[in-house]
């Protein structure tokens, strides 16, 4: 009996089994049917998706950054290159603890706050197994102490790499610029295709300028990339197309002698060929390196020249605005005779001061004795200020404004660089508009001796004073005339373009004023005479000396007595030779004194430079 | 009389016809598909076939011994299991963040992979002897056998391995018998302990969870896995893109290629037709599973027979879910397909049990 219980339970057992493999079969088939749906989903639902997927999957375009063009001076010399920099450089996936390393890194050399904080930001945005700089520009003696620890870190290594160095320093600062990390606003200006791979660019000056020609073009490799993205093979290389070499008008020579006499005094130089208004010199002193601003210069640093009281940040060259003083007075001879106000001979009596009629106010003449008899060859030559009062009032501020507009006063240059002020050539509307107050006819004669509103950046007068040693045929100034390619060599020269000429005005004239820019060097009389004396070749000139503080109608300008900042700027324009003029310049110094005894003396010896040999004979 | 002398044969050498074509149509597909997803390396292709043959060898042996001897060992070979687990934990061979290895000098051993055969056969064996279906109390006993090796498994970290090992007990559970509403309250408890185990696993584990239902979340990171494999077998499309042909897989985009996500690289290769293939051989396979249950005379080869074939099904399933993106990324490898000797082994010696129960019955009639 109990043989067969047991019997009966097996085949119980049995059924109970099979009904629950049943079941697990059913459930088998069940799965399966999600797997092929699932599978089915994916492969035929969305394959269109998933294919596409998987095609840019597999290749990725990587950037090759362009090499950055040179930068010659026009005779030869490399300004702007590229130089290899060594950085440390940290690679994340490969470091254990990315705070440990770092302090001790900075046990072997300063790390300061702002390279820490910017590695960070770097890192957030790059793959763990990318190197990230740290900090730029190590020493010799930084990379020897890292080399010799280089053991104790792993992931950690100094990478050599192209940076933009100015060998000049501050020499060239104001016409170069410089080149810095791209911003965020710069990043929505640019072709950020072409600047895929670029970190750098042009900031200011030159390199800014022409940004477009000194970048180049961005090249590609098409890689093989694997998971994470590293390279596993170069499938195809697009190489970049480097920057074209840029060559200055720049005379390197000329440069850095108006650099030198510059050295310690606060102005401008500004020298232009007439011919095609090439700039053989432009200095803005003080200057300041632009070296480290290529890697973003600290803050300290950066606040010291901000706050420096020379101002060394601005470009005054292309900024900084002056009066022009007695320099504006050939101009506004040339209108005089053209509009038939005055014939050459025609002269005025100067008692050394001029008064409007029904007014008291005396509106002095340099020479507090007075002139005398004056005709225009001589108010130029002499400075006579009542001579040109007597005109200022003659001519009225329209046409005064005129004749200044005619030679590109109170309008930019248009310089190659750009980034340059307008100036000022004051009008009866301008003031209105600007000032809302009516003009007033004494500011009509303090304008014709370039004081008052009356305002022109030495590039506008270098400018203005070409277009005199050309008899009115004005010129662009420019800073860049050829580009070269780095591969081929071939050299390819920049267009000139032509603006209108100084209205129309008569051969005799413009002698008459020449001649009385000669007779300011070379006259017996003239106010450079000493500047002039035994030169090897004839110059043209005039000097000024502009007035920075207002004094009083009774007060004496002494020139010992005045605090420095307020004493008057010292101004000169000259060209040269006269026959055939091929430079044509401006200086100012900034409280320097007179024209004459600071300003004049500059130029004859920038003059001589230039033109002499060594042996002190014209070129 | 012909007949009866192939079949005496196959008898003789406790082979199961079938089920070795099965496998063998499987080990071939399957080394054809790891030439392509190790990269062409043909020495791969002759380490792995040596170990198929090894694994094949070592079948065939389990399949000579009677299933009596092998229900006689199922409690010895469990707590020699037990003790192994215990000592990989004491003085284990820590591979890859987690102790799963035993060096026994000569060969390196994962006792884990031991449990996913030995927790059926002593849950087989301690049921076969109870009246089925089970009482609470067996039930409980079981639970204890299942939850000592998985705890210990659990703990190395190996949290796939250790889910397997509970399914094969569980599966025992199962087709004993176990009453429905005893199913349903283990479920219920399983989902109230649910939040427990969560508090309790890995932040690896963790996030491999989040990462399913979310891979996009972290692409380069944990998603990466899952975005990458969905590429590979979606790529595939119907036809697939060819045997070699894969370029996710010869990319190198798709990681784990040649072991756990090998899968992906079949898709892609072989495409929604191949898949459909893929599955039919292992259904066939787990058919012939269920059919040697059927056919077997003990209790203990008919549970055993069916949790082996059970836990075989869940190996397939939860691999392709986890390669197509349905389930978490567990170190499950597809079975006979991926790289890799001790899983191969494991599931060889299971076939080895089955083609035992089949081959050793006593015919009782003609």
């Amino acid at each position: 009996m109990g043989l067969k219980f047991t019997l009966k339970d097996i085949q119980e057992e049995t059924r109970l089994i099979r009904f629950r493999v049943y079941t697990a079969a059913l459930i088998i088939i069940l799965l399966v049917m999600v797997l092929i749906g699932r599978l089915f989903y994916l492969q035929v639902i969305r394959h269109d998706h998933f294919i596409t997927l998987s095609q840019s999957n597999r290749v990725k375009v990587l950037p090759i950054p362009p090499i950055r063009g040179l930068i010659f001076s026009r005779d030869g010399i490399l300004v702007a290159d590229n130089q290899p920099s060594f950085s440390l450089e940290l690679i994340p996936e490969q470091i254990e603890s990315l705070d440990k390393t770092i302090d001790e890194l900075s046990e072997l050399m300063e790390i300061d706050e702002e390279s820490i904080n910017r590695f960070k930001k770097l890192r957030r945005a790059k793959r763990r197994f990318e190197s990230i700089p740290l900090k730029f520009k190590l020493s010799e003696y930084e990379v020897a102490r890292f080399s010799v620890e280089r053991h104790r870190f792993p992931g950690v290594e100094v990478v050599a790499r192209p940076y933009r160095n100015y060998p000049e320093k501050s020499g060239l600062v104001h016409v170069l610029g410089y080149v810095g990390r791209i911003d965020e606003k710069e990043l929505q200006r640019i072709d950020e295709s072409d600047y895929l791979g670029t970190s750098h660019i042009g900031k200011l000056g030159v390199e800014k300028a022409y940004e477009d020609v000194l970048h180049g073009h961005v090249g590609h490799q098409q890689v093989e990339v694997n998971a994470q993205g590293r390279i596993i093979r170069v499938l195809e290389r697009t190489p970049p197309e480097p920057g074209q070499n840029i060559h200055l008008t720049l005379d390197y020579s000329l440069q850095t002698a108006a650099t030198n006499i510059m050295q310690g005094r606060r102005g401008s130089i500004v020298a232009i060929d007439p011919n095609n208004g090439d700039i053989l010199a432009l200095v803005s002193s003080p200057a300041y390196d632009p070296n480290p601003f290529v890697n973003g210069i600290d803050s300290k640093s950066y606040k010291a020249l901000l706050s420096a009281k020379d101002t060394p940040l601005i470009n005054r060259a292309l900024n900084g605005k002056y009066p022009p003083g007695s320099t504006i007075k050939p101009f506004l001879g040339i209108a005089a005779l053209t509009s038939g106000l005055r014939e050459g001979s025609d002269t005025t009596w100067c008692k050394g001061w001029y008064s409007l009629k029904g007014h008291s106010h005396r509106y002095r003449d340099w020479k507090k004795t007075g002139h005398g008899h004056v005709d225009l060859n001589y108010a130029i030559m002499q400075s006579c200020d009542v001579y040109y009062y007597t005109l200022a009032h003659d001519l009225g501020i329209t046409r005064l404004n005129k004749a200044l507009t005619n030679f590109g006063f109170g309008n930019k240059t248009g310089i190659d660089i750009g980034g340059e002020s307008s100036g000022l050539a004051p009008s009866i509307e301008w003031k209105r508009r600007a000032l809302n107050q009516p003009w007033y006819p004494g500011e009509t004669l303090i304008a014709g001796i370039g004081q008052g509103y009356v305002l022109a950046t030495p590039l506008q007068l270098a400018t203005a004073t070409a277009a005199l040693a050309n008899q009115g045929k004005r010129v662009i100034p420019r800073l860049a005339n050829k580009t070269s390619d780095p591969i081929s060599g071939e050299i390819t020269t920049l267009p000139i373009a032509t603006p209108a000429n100084v209205g129309d005005y008569n051969k005799e004239d413009w002698d008459y004023i020449i001649q009385a820019m000669e007779d300011v060097v070379h006259g017996a009389r003239g106010t450079a005479r000493r500047s002039g004396a035994k030169a090897a070749y004839k110059f043209a000139g005039k000097t000024g000396t502009a007035q920075v503080a207002g004094i009083g109608q009774d007060e004496k300008y002494d020139k010992e007595n005045v605090p420095e900042h307020l004493r008057d700027h010292a101004l000169f324009i000259a060209f040269a030779p006269v026959e055939a003029p091929v430079i044509a310049l401006a200086i100012i110094v900034e409280n320097g004194g007179g024209g004459s005894s600071t300003a004049a003396p500059m130029a004859r010896q920038l003059l001589d430079h230039y033109l002499l040999d060594e042996s002190g004979n014209l070129k | 009389m012909i007949h009866f002398e192939q079949q005496s044969l196959s008898q003789r050498l406790h082979l199961d016809v079938p089920l070795c074509f099965g496998l063998l149509v499987l080990c071939g597909l399957g080394l054809m598909v790891l030439y392509s997803a190790g990269g062409e390396d043909i020495g791969i292709l002759i380490r792995q076939a040596t170990r198929m043959a090894a694994a094949f060898l070592l079948m065939f042996l389990v399949a000579q011994l009677p299933p009596a001897v092998i229900e006689r060992w199922s409690l010895w070979v469990f707590l020699i299991g037990i003790a192994m687990l215990a000592a990989v934990l004491w003085v284990g061979h820590v591979g890859k963040g987690a102790q799963r290895w035993l060096d026994l000098g000569f060969f390196r051993f994962q006792p884990s992979e031991l449990m996913k055969l030995a927790v059926p056969m002593v849950v087989a064996w301690y049921l076969s002897h109870k009246t089925l279906p089970p009482n609470l109390g067996n039930i409980f006993i079981v639970g204890l056998m299942i939850m000592v090796p998985v705890g210990l498994i659990a703990k190395q970290p190996d949290l796939g391995t250790s889910l397997l090992v509970a399914t094969a007990g569980l599966a025992v559970l199962f087709i004993s018998g176990m009453r429905w509403k005893f199913i349903m309250a283990f479920a219920a408890l399983c989902s109230l302990c649910a939040p427990l185990l969560w508090h309790f696993m890995h932040d690896y584990q963790k996030r491999r969870v989040l990462t399913l239902f979310n891979p996009e979340q972290d692409p380069l990171g944990a998603g990466y896995h899952i975005i990458q494999s969905m590429i590979a077998i979606g790529s595939g499309g119907f036809y697939g893109k060819g045997w070699l042909n894969g370029t996710q897989s010869h990319l190198e985009f798709l990681p784990e290629r040649s072991t756990d996500f090998i899968f992906a690289v079949y898709c892609e290769e072989f495409g929604l037709m191949g898949v459909l293939l893929l599955l039919t051989i292992y259904l066939f396979i787990i058919a012939r599973g269920l059919y040697i249950e059927m056919n077997a005379q003990q209790t203990y080869g008919k549970l055993l027979a069916a949790a082996l074939t059970l836990t075989f099904f869940v190996y397939v399933f939860v691999n392709m879910s986890m390669v197509t993106g349905q389930l978490p990324v567990v170190g499950v490898p597809l079975p006979l397909i991926s790289h890799g000797g001790t899983s191969m082994l494991t599931l060889m010696l299971a076939f080895g049990i089955l083609m035992s129960i089949q081959t050793h019955r006593r015919i009782l009639s003609d």
